[in-house]
């Protein structure tokens, strides 16, 4: 049998020298005449430990080493990698680390372990039960299924995915669209894109079951252009899927036909927002388009259309295998189920941590991230990306959870946090979210094109001091007209870093008892 | 033997402008639905940018206005309306990267290039850009070099780019 050791293709992981040290264990594989099988599988999600590379023993133990740099690469493989033995970088069963061992790997369950772009892999990982179920069941059963598990929407918004797969159902029968929202544009990050390259047959299986469901018969992925790794990874998925049946006429040997494509995006943030994705699918500038009429009922080129987001639709694969009610079992108030949370910026532990809904921010930022790698004291963290609010650790008790953070006037968004030290300049991080804002506005509403521009110039007047209550007035002005006047969430949402930043370090814009350092 | 997935992030050389070739390739892509993104992304793979004149060729063959086409070619940061430099060098400035110490990091990729951000030196060595979010949130600052993507990005890394972009 020949060895197998596993080196991550995951973009984090090569962006921190996975390739190299992939590179260096081929070198040394060939010059040695060591016949090993070298999988690029997804990474764990545990970035202080990539590039983190695993060997399955010949006694069928896993276990990983790491962080592996290519000069480590001769003397790992000297001191027994391949059977396994301790020794520097050992990490013994990396499913044992508190960081890992802790989660509830619902969504993320085969992402790191399987070869991602390997079919076969995936099928003996539990693969495409979901759709044998869905086909097997049938499409209003389908669709009651997700909306039984109380999956809402992953991306941002939390609206319930059940309700619009009924409501693209109820359209009468015709063209229909699933379209994928793999425009993951908020900094903090990157859970899409690890599922895309990590176990991108999840997707294209949630994604296959939500055209079952409501009688779509073409998918779309719209994935943006940042990610070159994720829509490779897509691809060599799409077409594995197709060359076997599970995508075309006749899926899966059903009565249902589905096919899908991989769209790559441009560089516009405000894509992202689900009708300006759909006017970009269709070739034009991203202009957001008012509602209604809802992408449910006049989407994609005029048609029905199902957009959900990455996570969204890789979720349900899980729902339709395991049943709604063990997705539903997990959860905290109106938020069922898991959530992948991402831990980035200034943190010690970084990665990705799926968890049920419930844990609360402190234990997020200090237990799992561990606090900050400079060792500095956390100061902030921001929630769910440029348009998420400024947490101070006053607000540590906060539970993650859509109500929770929306009652403390923030958004658990995507599930990003981006956690700084007591060196942020608040203020500073408000003009940010203007300029931002004013970068990537779509143009097509006066609030958020103009306010944001006017938001820029008054925080550079605060900035530098001039008449500063009179411009932090206006400042609040602004943000209660963009937050109220936008047509989506880039304008609508801006308000809330920089509200946020203002509200709990005022400090920080000459308000309140600390004064400013420049004064 | 190497399996799963793997992306190589090299450079390759960019073909002349040339209206026959950009027919050809506005012709490949015409059958898909909503074509002009694809379209334009694979006139920059070819050219390494979408040559003014090829927005009339897309209208034609799209039966649009070139209003429209131009509408689109202007509104996304991606598509070039001149070539890069030899290098292109893309610089992640959101808040994750921010958060670690992005600020002086950029500021010092940009000394030692000795490149405005948003521009091209005049030597035409190196295209420097400010770049909202690689998704390497966790391991930030990040950076993507000639396609190719850089975690943690630190003093030395800044002088392997330095060297890099020399050559």
């Amino acid at each position: 049998m020949t060895a197998r050791i596993y080196v991550p293709g995951d973009a984090a992981a090569v962006a921190l020298g996975a390739d190299k040290v992939a590179k260096a264990f081929a070198d040394a594989f060939a010059a040695r005449g060591l016949d090993v099988q070298i999988v690029r599988n997804g990474s764990r999600g545990m970035f202080w430990l990539e590039p983190l590379v695993e060997v399955v023993t010949p006694f069928g133990r896993r276990v990983g080493y790491g962080p592996v740099k290519p000069r480590d690469v001769d003397a790992l493989i000297d001191g027994g990698l391949l059977e396994g033995r301790s020794g520097p970088l050992y990490l013994d069963n990396v499913e044992k680390i508190p960081f890992f061992a802790k989660q509830e790997r619902f969504t993320f369950k085969r992402v790191g372990i399987t070869d991602p772009v390997s079919l076969d892999d995936y099928l003996a990982h539990g693969g495409y039960k979901g759709l044998e179920r869905a086909i097997a069941i049938g499409p209003s059963e389908t669709v009651e299924q997700v909306f039984e598990s109380g999956l809402r929407g992953r991306g941002g918004a939390g609206f319930p995915t059940g309700i619009k797969w009924r409501t693209v159902a109820a359209c009468a029968p015709g063209k229909k669209y699933i379209v994928c929202n793999a425009d993951e544009g908020d900094s903090g990050t990157f859970a899409d894109r690890m599922i895309m390259e990590g176990d991108p047959f999840q997707l294209i299986e949630g994604m296959t079951i939500a055209g079952v469901a409501v009688g779509a018969d073409k998918g779309y992925v719209y994935c943006r252009s940042e990610y070159p790794h994720a829509v490779a990874a897509m691809n060599k998925a799409v077409a594995a899927a197709r060359k076997a049946g599970y995508l075309g006429s006749r899926i899966a040997g059903s009565e249902y036909d589905f096919d899908m494509e991989i769209r790559v995006g441009a560089g516009a943030y405000v894509c992202g927002e689900e009708t300006s994705l759909l006017e970009s699918l269709e070739g034009r500038r991203g202009l957001v388009r008012a509602k209604p009429p809802l992408p449910a009922h006049k989407g994609l080129f005029g048609k029905p259309t199902v957009i959900n987001n990455v996570i969204s639709l890789a979720s349900v694969p899980f729902i339709m295998a395991e049943g709604a009610k063990a997705y539903a079992d997990v959860g905290f108030g109106r938020s069922r189920g898991t959530m992948p949370i991402q831990l980035a910026g200034n943190v010690k532990y970084g990665g990705l941590y799926e968890i049920a809904f419930g844990v609360t921010l402190g234990e997020l930022v200090e237990e799992i991230g561990g606090g900050t790698f400079t060792g500095r004291p956390v100061r902030a963290v921001q929630v769910g990306g440029p348009l998420g609010a400024y947490f101070p650790r006053e607000l540590f008790d906060t539970p993650f959870d859509y109500e929770a953070f929306a009652k403390k006037d923030g958004l658990i968004g995507h599930g990003g946090i981006v956690v700084f030290d007591d060196s942020v300049d608040m203020a500073k991080q408000a003009r940010f979210a203007m300029e931002f804002c004013s970068v990537e506005s779509c143009g097509k509403c006066t609030p958020c094109r103009i306010g944001s521009t006017r938001g820029v110039e008054v925080m550079d007047k605060i900035i530098a001091g001039v008449e500063r209550e009179k411009n932090l007035a206006i400042l609040e002005d602004l943000s209660h007209t963009m937050k109220l006047g936008s047509l989506c969430a880039l304008g609508g949402f801006t308000p809330y870093p920089v509200m946020s930043a203002l509200t709990h370090f005022p400090e920080d814009f000459g308000r309140g008892s600390v004064p400013l350092a420049a004064e | 033997m190497t399996t799963g997935h793997i992306v190589s992030g090299s450079r390759h050389a960019h073909e002349a402008w040339s209206p026959t070739r950009g027919r050809e390739i506005i012709a490949d892509h015409l059958p898909l639905e909503g074509a002009t993104l694809p379209i334009l992304h694979a006139l920059q793979e070819t050219f390494g940018y979408v040559p003014q004149d090829a927005i009339p060729l897309i209208a034609d063959a799209m039966n649009l206005s070139r209003a429209e086409v131009h509408g689109t070619f202007t509104f996304y940061h991606d598509f070039r309306h001149e070539p890069a430099g030899k290098h292109v060098v893309k610089i992640c400035v959101a808040e994750a990267c921010q958060a670690a110490g992005g600020h002086v990091t950029s500021a010092k990729v940009g000394e030692a290039l000795d490149c405005a951000y948003g521009e091209t030196r005049a030597d035409g060595q190196v295209t420097l850009e400010p770049i909202y979010c690689l998704g390497l949130c966790a391991c930030a600052p990040a950076a993507m070099v000639n396609g190719r993507l850089i975690g943690r990005l630190d003093d030395e890394a800044i002088d392997e780019i330095a060297a890099e972009v020399r050559s």
